[in-house]
């Protein structure tokens, strides 16, 4: 079976560094950091106080009260960012065969403050169950997907994919694939997480897992530096438009990249932990180059899943050095996380879009908050540490992983006819 | 309007997002009102816990238009 080419047309993204791809990449290029103390609840007896909020969101501009009311805050972001994407793609669905259009849509939880608050309330009662109706289709993580197709009337493949922090490079790495096979001529993916609230804040700091530096939010965020203490959490969506070359022709659309190839993998040792030397990472990448047809020559940018934490950005480091060797000095190399935060489910959404925008602008965002070297890393690789750098990006890979231990690399590249 | 009528009525207007003109007695949830199965489910939940009375299935499935919602709740609330 001969595969089809597979191409980026239309981006969309609500972040912590601003609600749309113009302001986002606005903020990626100049370092800007999006955490701030948290305002979605009081978390004043919390270890960690602060997060990388969406700012200024109002889910009015994009559905009524009455469907904002229906959705849990993930939904909201996803249907925002979908908006954008699809105004930004100009597709034009009446004119489109919509039973051959897609949404394919990761989140690592799904609707935890709906969750959240349901159970919340029936603890507080005598034990008589008043769950309200809505609890369920608010919460599911596929329902995502399912508000996007009725939005738009989109009768193509429909579901979601979760793998934790990976979910929606899995579910881009899926939307390339059925394009590819033919199975589909255009599909909505990318993914949404909106996990700032108490469980999130207290499930992931009972991990351990969280940056506490509430003295300093703006610099908790430091991949790579040898005080980083922890993930900052981040909240948010990105939707992207990928397309099948020829549909994208025919209908005069512009192209902001192509997808070169995907890679998938899993650990295979323990819940939350990377593995020490990179395994799993390293098996992901390869694939993903292999998948590309690329030698590991062609990657002039890796955004790094990078969290920010004392183990994961020490063996992410070794994968990358093991597995392209003295290109691994060429590389540019940074984590968007830094400014973002972690958008967990995503964070492989945004992400993509920052590699998309690199290759097509020959810009790498930085890795912001360098502050003292860490001497477990190798500090000759070239992290693009506190300033955007300019260099011609061909192709960028984005590495997210997951706990559960999936990995999911992807890669795109400069489209040329 | 009696003072059950006007919060029924204001429960209504809120959940499911209607202009409160629309909200006639004879106003079918479902038929004119745009609530969908859910939608009345949860109307129902509200009424109870905004009376604080517990609406038999049974009854809750007779309960499909405005003027039935306050009639119903006239009826079983304890002023």
């Amino acid at each position: 079976m001969e595969l089809k080419r597979v191409v980026v047309t239309g981006l969309g993204a609500l972040t912590p560094l601003g609600n749309t791809v113009a302001a986002y990449w606005d903020g990626l290029i100049n370092g800007v950091s999006g955490a701030a103390p948290i305002t979605h609840f009081d978390a004043s007896k919390f270890k960690t106080q602060f997060a990388c909020e969406v700012k200024g969101f109002d889910p009015h501009e994009f559905m009524d009260r009455k469907e904002a009311r229906k959705v849990d805050p993930f939904v909201q972001y996803a249907i925002a960012s979908t908006d954008e994407a699809v105004k930004d793609a100009g597709l034009e669905f009446d004119k489109l065969d919509t039973n051959r259009i897609g949404v394919i849509w990761g989140s690592g939880i799904g609707g935890l403050k709906t969750f959240f608050e349901e159970v919340a309330s029936f603890a507080k009662g005598d034990g008589t169950p008043r769950f309200n109706p809505f609890f369920i289709p608010k919460m599911l993580v596929d329902i995502a997907p399912g508000h996007i197709s009725m939005r738009y009337g989109l009768r193509g493949p429909n579901f979601s994919a979760v793998s934790a922090c990976a979910s929606s490079t899995n579910a881009m790495i899926d939307a390339f694939n059925y394009i590819r096979m033919g199975m589909a001529d255009v599909i909505i993916t990318g993914g949404s997480e909106a996990t700032i609230n108490e469980a999130g804040i207290g499930g992931f700091n009972a991990m351990h897992a969280l940056s506490t530096r509430n003295d300093d939010p703006k610099t908790a965020s430091r991949p790579f530096d040898k005080d980083r203490d922890g993930f900052v959490s981040g909240e948010g969506s990105g939707a992207i438009i990928l397309e099948s070359l020829e549909h994208a022709l025919a209908r005069g659309a512009k192209i902001y990249a192509e997808v070169a190839g995907g890679g998938m993998s899993a650990d295979a040792h323990h819940i939350t932990a990377s593995h020490p030397e990179g395994l799993g990472a390293k098996l992901a990448m390869s694939k993903a180059i292999a998948d590309a047809k690329f030698s590991y020559a062609d990657v002039d940018y890796i955004n790094v899943h990078g969290t920010s934490t004392p183990v994961g950005d020490i063996s992410e480091t070794k994968a990358i050095i093991d597995l392209f060797g003295d290109h691994a000095y060429k590389l540019n190399i940074s984590s968007t996380k830094s400014m973002t935060g972690h958008l967990l489910g995503a964070a492989g959404a945004i992400e993509a879009i920052a590699s998309i925008l690199s290759v097509k602008n020959d810009i790498v965002p930085p890795t912001i908050n360098h502050f003292t070297d860490d001497p477990e890393i190798d500090n000759n690789l070239n992290f693009t540490f506190n300033a955007a750098q300019k260099r011609v990006v061909n192709a960028a890979l984005s590495n997210t992983f997951g706990f559960g231990g999936h990995n999911a690399s992807i890669i795109v590249k400069k489209y040329h006819s | 309007m009696s003072d059950i009528a006007s919060r029924v009525k204001a429960i209504i207007v809120e959940k499911l997002g209607v202009d409160e003109n629309e909200v006639t007695p004879e106003a079918s949830f479902t038929n004119d009102l745009g609530a969908d199965s859910l939608d009345t489910v949860e109307l129902i939940m509200e009424f109870e816990k905004e009376f604080n009375v517990a609406i038999p299935d049974d009854q809750a499935e007779n309960i499909s238009t405005v003027g039935q919602a306050i009639s119903y709740l006239e009826k079983n609330v304890n002023n």
